[in-house]
């Protein structure tokens, strides 16, 4: 099964309206998700507060926001997350992100920059504990017993005692566990640093490379990692990210891009060409098994995100290759994922 | 021109106003609920709809509690969905100043006010129990009389970061050097709709009415009789000159429930079956345990009141408010069970608090207009204890009243809370 997700980022945009447009028109071209990126250093609205503002005008789309862990409170995340699944019903991701520069350290004033490698494990710390505090409620914890007058089966809520490196988390979380079980969690694994931390615990790896047999390889490699990590492999999803300029017509405007593959820029690697050879290069990466599918950034927003919905996506559906309806409600659904065991069921509390 | 009166709802909390047992009762967590009575209250033209926070579920004994609802989503989120699904309501969170950075909330509440076109508030409270600090990283950090020094420079912070941006779109650096506080850089977020979001102010302590004085927009305050209302407007009107703000820069609004029925009867008897599902035999027992500090399982709910004082500050109920002087309040609870005959769970009922308005339609319209026109509140708060139906009845039956009375508005006049509640935008402070 392909997989198909796109960028909802608009510099520079502050208005609901525009972005509920895009996630309504990626939900049209029946992609798995949207993302919205969100750091501290660049001007940008929260991303996971768009994303629960989409949420009710939309419906089957996944939205995956992006929240860093390095500032950012692990019980306040996890509880944010958790409700965006709430509000819509099963779609929440959460794309997990590290601030390294000393002008983000600067504006909380509580710790200095660190080196990618300790924010990367921290953040890792930060997936486990979130996951721990999903958990932290039992499914079926609310039974509303009026004989008893108990509202909840206590036995049935769990402190998760979360001993980090850095912080410490007691819980249960003050949210029920999501309907998802554990929203997806997504991690860009392009860098060495941080693909430890995709392969322990991301359900979604982004991985930003030029060509097929590099996406392949970083595939093999997060899959023997999950393996080593006790994980089973095919609960992962790889992603090849790159960034879309379908500006140049129906077919690649210059000799050895499009048709021929993307090209590394300074901003990743970039796709230039039309819709359908898009479609080519998206059909011919997927049917080597070298990616699960795709994750594209559009160059111009709009533009781009039309062309993919309304050009490439036809091709694919028209080859049997990407589906043409959702056949589930929750974004592990349209990942192909299991909703995943509680971690605490049957323990005492 | 007669005071217009402002309404707000308040979502059904977990403690035990909220009767979950009630057939009627639904979810506390899906968005339906949420949708539905944020919408009532759109419909009936209210001034804001309201959140409460919890960051660590209650615990007694050890053990979490389980009696009242328990758990909730998190506030900023809820209010943000729900910004898709209505167009004029204000949307206020409580969101704790302890334990968060002015920097990342300025930033969620800019954001929602974007995301809204200028319906945010912020509800700040102010928490400093090491119980509750076991969640964050911080800790339980704070000394009891800090809460409010860092609460005040924590709003001043984030205004100064809702400043940072020009009216017309340049963001200037900021920096800010306080005891709190040490922080520089760039917002990232434009001025947004309100310019502020409004700032609520929730307690009656002498250090929480000065704290509203100086600061809040709106101050949320228990209700109690007309003439400790008036007092307690009065006071607080007052010390709004020394801040160099005018009377109407702060507005009132107690938190209120109200019973309506077809009689002056009717509503009594409805108030009466209300409060007594309200106190459950097991919650009855949980009252007078934390009140008495002590372990009265082995006690009969429909027996008489332990004999024996309670244990001063036993610890034994976390994450709640205290309830004072305990000792005084078992006497009084001896004295009213033996004048009345009543068991422990009547005791519970009939000790513990009433319904604030409870009547013919007619007669709520005429006692909510009065207690606003003779300045013991600017409006209320309405909290209902069903969720999430618990204010259609009000919707339907008491706001064409109101709005015949000529004090209620008949359509939303501004699309901003601010225009709602007649607060002026902020000026710029460049």
């Amino acid at each position: 099964m392909l997989h198909l997700s796109a960028a909802v980022d608009q510099p520079s945009v502050y208005d609901a309206a525009s972005y509920v447009d895009l996630a309504r028109l990626a939900e049209h071209g029946v992609l798995d998700f949207v993302t919205l990126d969100d750091t501290f250093a660049r001007p940008g609205l929260d991303a996971l507060s768009v994303l629960s503002r989409v949420a009710p005008a939309t419906n089957r789309v996944g939205l995956v926001p992006t929240v860093t862990t390095t500032h950012t409170e692990p019980f306040h995340v996890q509880a944010a997350v958790a409700t965006l699944d709430w509000v819509s019903r099963g779609r929440a991701g959460w794309r997990l992100d590290v601030s390294t520069t000393e002008g983000e350290a600067r504006l909380f004033g509580r710790r200095h920059a660190a080196p990618a490698e300790e924010l990367w494990r921290e953040a890792g710390e930060v997936a486990d504990v979130a996951a721990r505090l999903w958990d932290s409620w039992e499914d079926d914890a609310e039974i509303r017993d009026v004989p008893t007058g108990r509202f909840i089966d206590r036995d049935k809520l769990h402190h998760v005692d979360f001993e980090g490196s850095g912080f410490s988390v007691k819980g249960p979380s003050i949210v029920p566990r999501p309907p998802q079980g554990h929203p997806v969690r997504v991690v860009d694994a392009t860098e060495g640093l941080a693909r430890r931390t995709a392969a322990r615990y991301a359900d979604v790896a982004l991985v930003r490379v030029a060509n097929a047999a590099q996406a392949g390889a970083v595939r093999d490699q997060l899959r023997k990692e999950a393996a080593r990590f006790g994980r089973n492999p095919d609960g992962l999803r790889v992603l090849a990210s790159l960034l879309a300029d379908l500006g140049d017509g129906e077919h690649a405007a210059e000799p050895g891009h499009g048709g021929g593959g993307p090209r590394q820029t300074a901003q990743g690697p970039l796709y230039r060409g039309g819709p359908v050879d898009l479609a080519e290069l998206i059909a011919s990466w997927h049917g080597s098994g070298a990616v699960d599918g795709f994750h594209l950034t559009p160059a111009a927003p709009r533009r781009d995100l039309e062309r993919l919905v309304n050009g490439t996506v036809p091709l694919l559906q028209h080859r049997g290759l990407f589906r043409t309806f959702y056949p589930g409600s929750t974004l592990r659904d349209h990942l192909g994922l299991a909703r995943p065991a509680n971690q605490y069921a049957g323990e005492a509390s | 021109m007669t005071k217009q009166i402002h309404l707000a709802a308040h979502f059904p909390g977990v403690n035990n106003t909220t009767v979950w047992a009630d057939p009627r009762s639904r979810s506390q967590i899906e968005f339906s609920s949420f949708e539905h009575l944020a919408r009532t209250a759109e419909r009936g033209l209210f001034d804001f709809f309201f959140l409460a926070e919890g960051l660590r579920l209650r615990e007694h004994k050890g053990r979490i509690h389980d009696l009242d609802v328990v758990g909730r989503p998190e506030s900023l989120t809820v209010l943000n969905a729900l910004a898709a699904v209505t167009e004029r309501l204000g949307l206020a969170a409580t969101v704790n100043a302890t334990f968060n950075e002015p920097y990342e909330l300025a930033r969620r509440l800019a954001t929602l006010d974007h995301l809204s076109g200028g319906r945010a508030a912020w509800n700040v409270v102010t928490s400093s129990d090491a119980f509750t600090g076991e969640n964050f990283r911080r800790g339980g950090f704070l000394d009891r009389a800090d809460r409010y020094t860092r609460a005040a420079e924590f709003v001043a912070t984030a205004r100064e970061l809702w400043d940072s941006w020009t009216p017309d779109g340049l963001s200037r650096p900021f920096a800010h050097r306080g005891r709190h506080f040490d922080i520089a850089g760039e917002f990232t977020v434009p001025r947004s709709p309100q310019g502020h979001p409004v700032v609520i102010q929730a307690g009656d302590s002498d250090e929480g009415r000065e704290f509203a004085a100086a600061t809040a927009d709106v101050i949320f305050t228990r209700q109690s009789s007309l003439e400790a209302g008036k007092a307690f407007y009065a006071d607080v009107k007052r010390r709004l000159a020394k801040y160099g703000r005018a009377h109407g820069d702060l507005k009132i609004l107690p938190g209120v429930s109200v019973v309506l029925g077809d009689t002056a009867a009717d509503a009594r008897e409805k108030a009466a079956e209300i409060r007594r599902r309200q106190t459950s035999p097991q919650t009855a027992l949980l009252t007078l345990e934390q009140i008495w500090g002590a372990d009265l399982s082995s006690y009969d709910p429909d027996g008489p009141l332990p004999d024996f004082d309670p244990v001063p500050d036993s610890g034994i109920t976390q994450g709640r408010t205290r309830r004072g002087d305990t000792v005084a309040i078992a006497e009084k609870w001896r004295a009213l069970a033996q004048e009345k005959g009543l068991s422990i769970r009547q005791t519970v009922i009939e000790a513990g608090g009433r319904q604030s308005f409870v009547g013919t339609p007619q007669a709520i319209a005429a006692e909510l207009d009065a207690f606003v026109q003779a300045d013991a509140a600017d409006g209320f708060i309405l909290v209902p204890h069903l969720t999430p139906g618990g204010l259609d009845e009000f919707v339907d039956r008491v706001v064409p009243l109101l709005q015949e009375r000529g004090v209620f508005r008949t359509e939303y006049e501004g699309s901003t809370l601010r225009s709602h509640l007649g607060l002026a935008e902020p000026a710029w402070k460049g």
